[in-house]
Parts: structure tokens; C-alpha cells; sequence
């Protein structure tokens, strides 16, 4: 039977959006405090040099200069937000390990002020060989980026097997090899990162950040500058875009708190769109070796992955995305057994980390492409290859992951009937092989579809620091008024996490949205939510606000039941009104009913907790890759490649999206478009690369991303799985839809024209040199060709979980709910 | 050295006197607390702080106030008719075309002055005519479904507020 609901799945404006349409949003920057200093970082022009010592007396003198501070003003920690990697510094003191690298900062009057102060700093470098590739990286122990990890430049060297797959290999029909190279591109959120940090004569502190995580920033505050957090108050303003940029804490929140309490002033720091080129934290560079065995039919008997991350200068989420190159891949197929060596590698660029999809688009890519491959050389339609092999709901994957409920059947359904895939298969397929000629001032292109899926965590199941706490907590407290306040950690960046709070807690308790009260993010204020990443908030801070408003709801039930002389099970509430539903007329106001309860109870203030399910496979890594449901996707492409200049032109995308339910459709679909743009800017244009040491293009002009022009038409449809551990059936939609975008680009160039580009992005020089090669009659295929001498760990063997049962009703902590 | 300027900002005059190098954009958030207005590169990239001069659109954060004396200025503040929001903003709302947020006021001024000049833009004049200003939320396509909806509002009838 379906769930009747009158706020969910409805097509709602979202609660900031006049904020948002008026300019009413107080963005960091916006933020304006009396007295306010400004600051500014001076960075590194090296990329890997020895600091020798820092000279601030000529910056000191200058007329407007409030203070200037190096490391030796901060207390001597290093930290990071991994437990396991804990090697930066907010003002290097010692070493400099890219350009970009903070060494010193200054608080002045005015900006101009401070830029100019900056300048007359002496810092006395001595320069070290800086090496800027994994290639160069191992080739050079002898250069030592950090002191720690799994070996020289190594941070983190991990090999995890579940079952035998050489075994498997040998009982194939089909068994491929591939390597691909996934270059590393990054955020481009249009906000530029901005914090305001205000100590006060009490001895606290606030800082108003463009943060994801203002809870993560709260803990390691407290330790860098070695004071109590509870003196520390951190609140994330509403964020300009996010997409993992804004995760790990940085120098300039750090130099803003500590310039505020050396001056007695509220101290802003703005970051430049240059510098936050070099903030950076996005997509790792990737090479990967991926080794499948098929059956005739199309079943995957098993499968071998190697990955080489370029890592850049820092630990930040190195180690969990590692991991994540490997640990997702078994979720979509099914794959009996899986081996997957993993290895970041540390180099002297702006450090990698968590950007939308973390760590999976890579191998995504890469097993999508090959899946294509083989679908070709078995004779198989590469849809239907793929309809085939789905995991089947409520089993568990080779390496002990736990699926739910899975709609990938029907994405794939969706986008081949929408895109009318079978007939512009053959058609387009046909058209290529005729090779007819044109004349020259025609331009020569050919058409082409392609498709992959995907699939993303809700939610990652283990928190970032080890603890038995809800990752996130509500507060609601309903008010004589009739109206209802939400107090949440989450953080709203865009995606509509402040909306989701109030369309659930409408939901449950029968009111408008408009009669809630959000608020969000602020460490004093609010419960916990360890912050906006690994697309977690609506289903973990959905469950705790549901979770909250039932126990309110219980509270609110009992008094008016003992007022209408009824009992409590059998009231409902709706359209602001408390009652018997057969008896509606003796409903009574929310806002009295409110009243009531509070002359019964007290104060109306009821706490909602969440943790996921405690899932975890029980070897050593079992802990990323967990979640308590997984989103599915199906992506088809139609493109068209130009013969004559390599160009690929986008016409349409059609996207079919598993999100368990849709809360809001309306928001569901700008996350599946959003994540489908960014996909496209990676497949296409979008590279972070350097040049003798920087940024080749660190600017919005020549960073190239995809305008209007380049955007196409973009078709989603929802799929409704309804599944168990998400509130109402909600799963996520933020990461998933962007992953299979990449090889399905891939795979509609080959079908278009070819040529196989084995590397992301996919230029249009590298698509003649494809051109080129199949002209000559040569293998038409572009990418690497070699991976680098590299001694994986001895692997961890542990028995495939594949195709076990998984619980069907999984105990999850903090769920009971009082009736 | 500071420089005299005369304006008109959102149909208000404003007189300033401002060092002659700030740009409009600073002196918009500065010295006019009109804070709407955003900036993305500050370099005339991004199209974020895309304000009014005269009803065209420009970047602000590469126009020199010194040149736009007596100029008229709108900026996001300005495009409400009091507490009636244009028909742009209320579409853009409802339609979810701004996510984070950040990139609309420019985005929501550049679509201003095409309807001003195309009451009735096909799509792709729309693609066009936005195509200098970025965002990285959207997959642009609620914003051309926004401009879309508010063209078609606009050449009917007024808009009823939403309640």
C-alpha cells in the first residue's frame, strides 16, 4: 500500500529560496562586524622547500598593520581531519610542501593594507627538489615529502581480497586488462572560501566560516589554538557551493582566529579565486589497472583493481579515498570475488581530497569502459549486459557491503526507452561504418549513444573520528504560537538541507514548512551533524528530525487525547489541527494543541538521534564503504564528434536516478542536473594540472567549465525504491547521478566514431590522435599503456561475502522511539 | 585620491565620495551595503556580480565608477517592486534555479535584461544570452525552465505573490 503524505514528494520552493532570490543571504563574506580587521596569508612560491626563517619587522612597520604571525604565534601542533594524518600546519614552520603553502599572515585596516604588509615579509626559503607526478615520487625516495606512511612518498598502501580471483579468471570465457588515467580536476564552487573569526574579552571565540563540516572544524580548533572547545563556538554560514571543497579545516579560518585574539578585533579572511585553486582538496588523479573475467553470457566471474592516486602535498581524506577507489565498485554487478590494491602517493601539489563521489568516479570510469569493451567483443548489447548482472536487493557484495533495496533495473528501463537507445544503436552504428565522403567544407560529424551506471553510499556508515555518538542529532521545540524550531547541525550548501528538516517535520506533525523554524549549524546552538559529505544529511538528519517530531507528536497526542477524552492512538494531526480523524470537527489547533502539552509536560522540547546501522565487515578497512543504503544510477549519452577538430558536442542526457523517494522532486532533479553538469566538466574539459610547479590555469577564464553553450539538455527520471533505512524511503541523490556520466561519454565517442579515450578528460586533441591512429589502421585507442613499479601489501584475505542475505531489519542505534 | 560620484542606485541617488581606483563591486558591498551583489573571480570571469548600468548588464568587478557618472544601477536589491518580487525571482524560487544561491543575482539581472530586450527568448537564446555567467550547482536547466516560466508570466499577467 502506498504511503499517503502531504508535504513529502511535493514539488516545494525551498525554505531559503527568497533568501536566495533577493539577496538577503548572508554569505561568509557578507559578513560585517565593527572594529573588523582584514587579513591576508602569504603563501609559498615554492613547491618544496625548507623554511629557514621568517623576517616580519618591515611588514610590522607598515601604517594600518594590526598584527603579523607566523607558525611560532601558533601553538606547535600538526593536525588534519583524519586521525590517521596529521601533517599540516596552519603557518608552515619548518617546510613548505607546494606553492601555496601559508607561511605567514597579516591583520590590517583594510585589505590593500594587508596585501601590501605581505609583501615586506622576508621569508628565507632554501629550495628542495619538488616532485610533481606519482612517477617522480617513487623514482625519488631519497626526497621525503613527509616522515610518515606506508613508505618513502607513500602515504597509504593498501590490498584487500575476498575469494580467488586468479581461480576465477581461469573459469572465464572473456577475461580483459585495462589501464586508464583519470586526471584530477577540482571543485569551482562560485563562492570563494571566506571566514570571520571574533575572540572576545570573555576569552571565547566565534568563527563564522564557508564550511561543510563546522563540527570537524570545532574539534580540531580547539587543538590547534589549545583551548577548550566549549570557549569555541563555530557556525557555518549558509555556503556558495561546496562539493567537497570545503571539508577539511584551513589556514585561513586558523590565522583569522588567531589574529582576532592577538588584536581584540573580529578578523575577516577572503580567499581569492587563485588561492583557492590551491586550497584545492579535489579530484585525485588516478591510474588505474583493472583485470575482469566474463562469462559468455555476461556475468562477471571476478574482478582485480589496482589504483595509483596522486595524493598532492597532504593527508586531508587521503586514506578513505583510497579506499573509496576500490571499496564501491561491487555495489552495482555482480562480482563474486574482488581483489583491489590501492596506493596515494604523496607529491608537491595542493593536496587531493573529497570532491562529489569521492574516490569512485575514477574506477567507475574505468569499469564502465571495460564493461563496454567486453559487452563488444561478447556480442552483447551493453545495456542489457549490464540489466543482467544487477546485485540482487537485500544481499551482501563480495567484500561484506550490505544492499537494500536496488532500482537500477528500472533506471536502465527508463533511459533506453526515453533515449531511444536500441534503434539509435544500430542506426548510428551503420552510419559509421559507411565511410562516405564529404566534401572538405562540410564538416565531418558523426552521431553516438553510450551508457553506464553507478551507484553511491547514502551516507557513510563510520564517522571520521571513532565514537558511539549519533552522527547527527535534532533539537525541536514547538512553541505556543503553533510554530516549530528545528535546532540541526547540518549544513545547508545549496543542496537543501535546512528544506528537508522542515518538509519532514511538517510532514510528521501536519503543518506548513513555513511554520517551521530552521536552524542550522552552529555549535552552540545545535546537535551535532558531523557535516555535508558522503551525501549523509537528508537520511541521517532526516531520521533524527523524524525522529524528534514523533516523540513531540507522542507528547502532543497525550494531552489532547486526555482534553477530547479520546485515546491517544487514535489522533492524527493535519492542516495544523490535532484530532480524530472521524471526528474532525473537535479537532483542535495545533498551536492550542501545543498548549496543552505544555500544561501537561513542561517545555516541549524533544530530541531526535541518529546512527547507521552497525555494518561494518569485520576485517581491518571494513569500515569506508558501509552505508545504510545505496542510490543507483543509469546514465545514456547522445553526442556527436567532429572528424575534422576532435570536438565533442552534447545533445542530450537522459538519467535515470534510484533515490528511494523523492521528498522533493523538484530538488531530487537539481541534484541529478547539477551532479550531471560536473560530470560533463570532467569528462570534457575540466583538468587540474601544473606546470613548473603551479597551476596551469588557475582562474575561472582559463579553468574551463562547461557555460550554458556547453550544457545539455538534461532528462531525469526518479526511480522509487522506498527503502527501508531512509526516512520515507529516501536515498541520496547528490554524488550518485554524477558517476556514470564520464564512461558513458566515453562510450558514446567510441560508438560515435571509434575511438576509445581511456582518459579522462577526453580532449578533442586526444580524440584526433585517436582519429589519427585509426586512419593509419592502428589500434585506435588513447591512454596509458603502463603502470608504475609498485609493491602492493601483501593482501588482507577474507572470504567473500557475495550474494549472502543481509538482515532484513538492521538494528540501528538510538532508534527506539517511546509511544 | 578620492573621487566624487554621483549615482543612481535601485532608483535612489547616492552621492559618494570614494578612492578612484574601487571598483563598482566594492563600492556596491562597501560603501552601499548592497551586499546581493556577489563576486566569484573578481577579474570579469564569472559573470557572478553582473549588476545594471543603464539596464545593460555589467560586471561590476571590472567597472570603474569613475567612468559611470549619473549612470542608473540596479542590483539584485533593486528588482523587487517592494515587496512584490519580480516575476523572475518568484519563478526562480519556485522552480529551484538557485541552489547555493551565490551565482543568482547576477544570473537573475543578465536574464533581466534579455526579457527587457526578448520578451519571448526561444531557449537557446536564453543558453546564450547566460552563457557569461557560471554556476556549479544547477546543470543551468531549472535556470533556463525559471527564465522560461517568468517570460511567459510576464507577457500574461502580474504575478500573485505566493502565501
Amino acid at each position: 500500500m502506498s504511503k499517503r503524505f502531504t508535504v513529502v514528494g511535493q514539488p516545494l520552493p525551498k525554505i531559503d529560496a527568497w533568501g536566495k532570490v533577493t539577496g538577503d543571504t548572508r554569505f561568509a563574506d557578507d559578513m560585517v562586524l565593527p572594529r573588523m580587521a582584514f587579513g591576508k596569508l602569504l603563501r609559498s612560491p615554492h613547491a618544496h622547500a625548507r623554511v629557514r626563517a621568517i623576517d616580519t619587522a618591515r611588514a610590522k612597520t607598515v601604517p594600518g598593520v594590526y598584527a603579523v604571525i607566523t607558525g611560532a604565534d601558533l601553538p606547535r601542533v600538526k593536525f588534519g581531519i583524519l586521525p590517521v594524518s596529521q601533517d599540516e600546519e596552519a603557518l608552515c614552520t619548518e617546510k613548505v610542501r607546494m606553492v601555496g603553502d601559508a607561511v605567514a599572515a597579516v591583520a590590517a585596516v583594510d585589505e590593500e593594507t594587508a596585501d601590501r604588509a605581505c609583501r615586506l615579509i622576508d621569508v628565507d626559503y632554501e629550495p628542495l627538489p619538488a616532485l610533481m607526478s606519482i612517477q617522480e615520487s617513487l623514482a625519488h625516495p631519497e626526497v621525503r615529502i613527509h616522515e610518515y606512511g606506508d613508505g618513502p612518498n607513500v602515504h597509504k598502501n593498501v590490498a584487500l581480497q575476498f575469494g580467488d580471483v586468479e581461480a576465477a579468471f581461469a573459469a572465464s570465457d572473456l577475461v580483459r586488462e585495462d589501464v586508464f588515467f583519470y586526471e584530477g580536476n577540482t571543485h569551482l564552487p562560485m563562492e570563494q572560501h571566506a571566514a570571520v573569526a571574533h575572540a572576545t574579552a570573555d576569552g571565547k571565540l566565534t568563527l563564522w566560516s564557508s564550511t561543510q563540516t563546522p563540527h570537524y572544524v570545532h574539534r580540531l580548533l580547539a587543538r590547534i589554538l589549545d583551548m577548550p572547545a566549549a570557549h569555541i563556538r563555530v557556525i557555518a554560514a549558509p555556503v556558495g557551493g561546496g562539493f567537497g571543497g570545503k571539508l577539511d579545516p584551513f589556514a585561513h579560518e586558523i590565522a583569522a582566529c588567531r589574529l582576532s585574539q592577538l588584536i581584540g578585533r573580529p578578523v575577516k579572511i577572503a580567499c581569492t579565486r587563485e588561492e583557492v585553486f590551491y586550497i584545492h582538496r579535489g579530484r585525485h588523479p588516478v591510474l588505474m589497472w583493472i583485470k575482469t573475467g566474463f562469462t559468455k553470457a555476461g556475468d562477471i566471474t571476478g574482478c582485480h583493481l589496482k589504483t595509483w592516486l596522486d595524493g598532492g602535498a597532504y593527508g586531508s581524506y587521503g586514506v578513505a579515498s583510497t579506499f573509496y577507489t576500490g571499496v564501491i565498485n561491487p555495489v552495482t554487478y555482480k562480482m563474486p570475488v574482488y581483489k583491489f590494491e590501492g596506493a596515494r602517493i604523496f607529491t608537491n601539489k595542493p593536496p587531493c581530497g573529497p570532491k562529489r563521489g569521492h574516490g569512485t568516479p575514477q574506477p567507475r570510469f574505468a569499469l564502465e569502459v571495460q564493461l563496454d569493451k567486453a559487452a563488444e567483443q561478447l556480442g552483447l548489447d551493453p545495456a542489457d549486459m549490464r540489466r543482467r548482472i544487477l546485485v540482487e536487493p537485500f544481499t551482501k557484495t563480495a567484500n561484506h557491503l550490505t544492499v537494500t533495496t536496488i532500482g537500477l533495473g528500472e533506471c536502465i528501463d527508463k533511459v533506453v526507452e526515453a533515449s531511444g537507445w536500441r534503434d539509435k544503436v544500430s542506426r548510428y552504428r551503420a552510419a559509421a561504418e559507411v565511410d562516405a565522403p564529404k566534401p572538405l567544407w562540410q564538416p565531418r560529424r558523426r552521431r553516438g549513444v553510450g551508457i553506464a551506471c553507478s551507484s553511491y553510499m547514502t551516507g557513510a556508515g563510520t564517522a571520521i573520528y571513532w565514537n558511539s555518538m549519533p552522527h547527527s542529532g535534532v533539537v525541536l521545540r514547538a512553541d505556543r504560537s503553533g510554530g516549530v524550531t528545528v535546532l540541526c547541525g547540518a549544513t545547508d550548501i545549496g543542496q537543501g538541507s535546512d528544506s528537508i528538516l522542515a518538509y519532514l517535520v511538517a510532514e510528521v506533525l501536519g503543518l506548513d514548512p513555513k511554520d517551521v523554524h530552521v536552524h542550522p549549524a552552529d555549535t552552540s546552538l545545535t546537535p551535532v551533524d558531523l557535516g555535508s559529505y558522503s551525501s549523509r544529511v537528508t537520511l541521517m538528519c532526516g531520521q533524527a528530525a523524524i525522529q524528534a517530531a514523533e516523540r513531540l507528536r507522542s507528547a502532543i497526542f497525550k494531552a489532547v487525547a486526555a482534553k477530547l477524552d479520546v485515546d491517544a492512538g487514535a489522533l492524527a494531526m493535519r492542516e495544523r489541527k490535532v484530532g480524530v480523524p472521524d471526528d474532525w470537527e473537535k479537532a483542535v489547533d495545533f498551536a492550542r494543541a501545543v498548549e496543552l502539552g505544555e500544561a501537561m509536560h513542561g517545555v516541549l522540547a524533544f530530541a531526535g538521534s541518529y546512527a547507521p546501522p552497525k555494518r561494518a565487515g569485520k576485517y581491518k578497512g571494513g569500515g569506508v564503504g558501509p552505508s545504510p543504503c545505496y542510490s543507483y544510477t543509469a546514465c545514456v549519452v547522445e553526442l556527436s564528434v567532429d572528424e575534422d577538430t576532435g570536438e565533442v558536442e552534447l545533445h542530450d542526457v537522459w538519467i535515470g536516478h534510484d533515490i528511494g523517494r523523492a521528498l522533493n522532486p523538484l530538488l531530487v532533479e537539481g541534484q541529478v542536473e547539477g551532479s550531471v553538469y560536473m560530470g560533463i566538466g570532467e569528462a570534457v574539459m575540466e583538468a587540474q594540472v601544473f606546470r613548473k610547479h603551479v597551476h596551469k590555469a588557475p582562474s575561472m577564464l582559463e579553468y574551463k567549465s562547461p557555460t550554458t553553450l556547453e550544457t545539455p539538455e538534461i532528462h531525469t527520471m526518479l526511480v522509487e525504491t522506498d527503502d527501508p533505512e531512509g526516512p520515507f524511503g529516501a536515498k541520496e541523490a547528490g554524488q550518485g547521478p554524477l558517476l556514470p556520466v564520464m564512461p558513458a561519454i566515453a562510450n558514446a565517442i567510441y560508438h560515435a566514431v571509434g575511438v576509445r579515450v581511456d582518459e579522462i578528460p577526453i580532449t578533442p586533441e586526444k580524440v584526433l590522435k585517436g582519429l589519427e591512429l585509426k586512419r593509419q589502421g592502428k589500434a585506435a585507442r588513447v591512454g596509458p599503456d603502463r603502470v608504475p613499479l609498485f609493491t602492493f601489501k601483501q593482501p588482507l584475505v577474507v572470504e567473500s561475502a557475495f550474494g549472502a542475505p543481509a538482515e532484513a531489519i538492521a538494528v540501528r542505534p538510538f532508534s527506539d522511539t517511546p509511544s | 585620491m578620492n573621487i566624487r560620484l554621483s549615482l543612481t542606485v535601485n532608483d535612489e541617488s547616492r552621492e559618494l565620495l570614494v578612492p578612484v581606483h574601487k571598483t563598482l563591486l566594492e563600492v556596491l558591498r562597501e560603501d552601499l551595503d548592497l551586499i546581493g551583489t556577489k563576486h566569484g573571480c573578481e577579474l570579469g570571469e564569472c559573470g557572478t556580480c553582473t549588476v545594471l548600468v543603464d539596464g545593460a548588464p555589467v560586471l561590476s568587478c571590472i567597472a570603474l565608477p569613475a567612468d559611470l557618472q549619473d549612470s542608473d544601477i540596479t542590483t539584485v536589491e533593486g528588482m523587487a517592486d517592494g515587496s512584490r518580487l519580480h516575476p523572475l525571482q518568484q519563478a526562480f524560487a519556485e522552480l529551484g534555479a538557485a541552489q547555493c544561491g551565490y551565482c543568482t543575482p547576477g544570473i537573475l539581472l543578465t536574464a533581466k535584461a534579455l526579457l527587457a530586450d526578448d520578451p519571448t527568448p526561444t531557449r537557446q537564446r536564453i543558453r546564450e544570452a547566460l552563457a557569461g555567467n557560471l554556476c556549479r550547482c544547477t546543470g543551468y536547466t531549472k535556470i533556463l525552465d525559471a527564465v522560461e516560466l517568468a517570460a511567459l508570466r510576464m507577457g500574461q499577467r502580474p504575478v500573485r505573490a505566493m502565501t
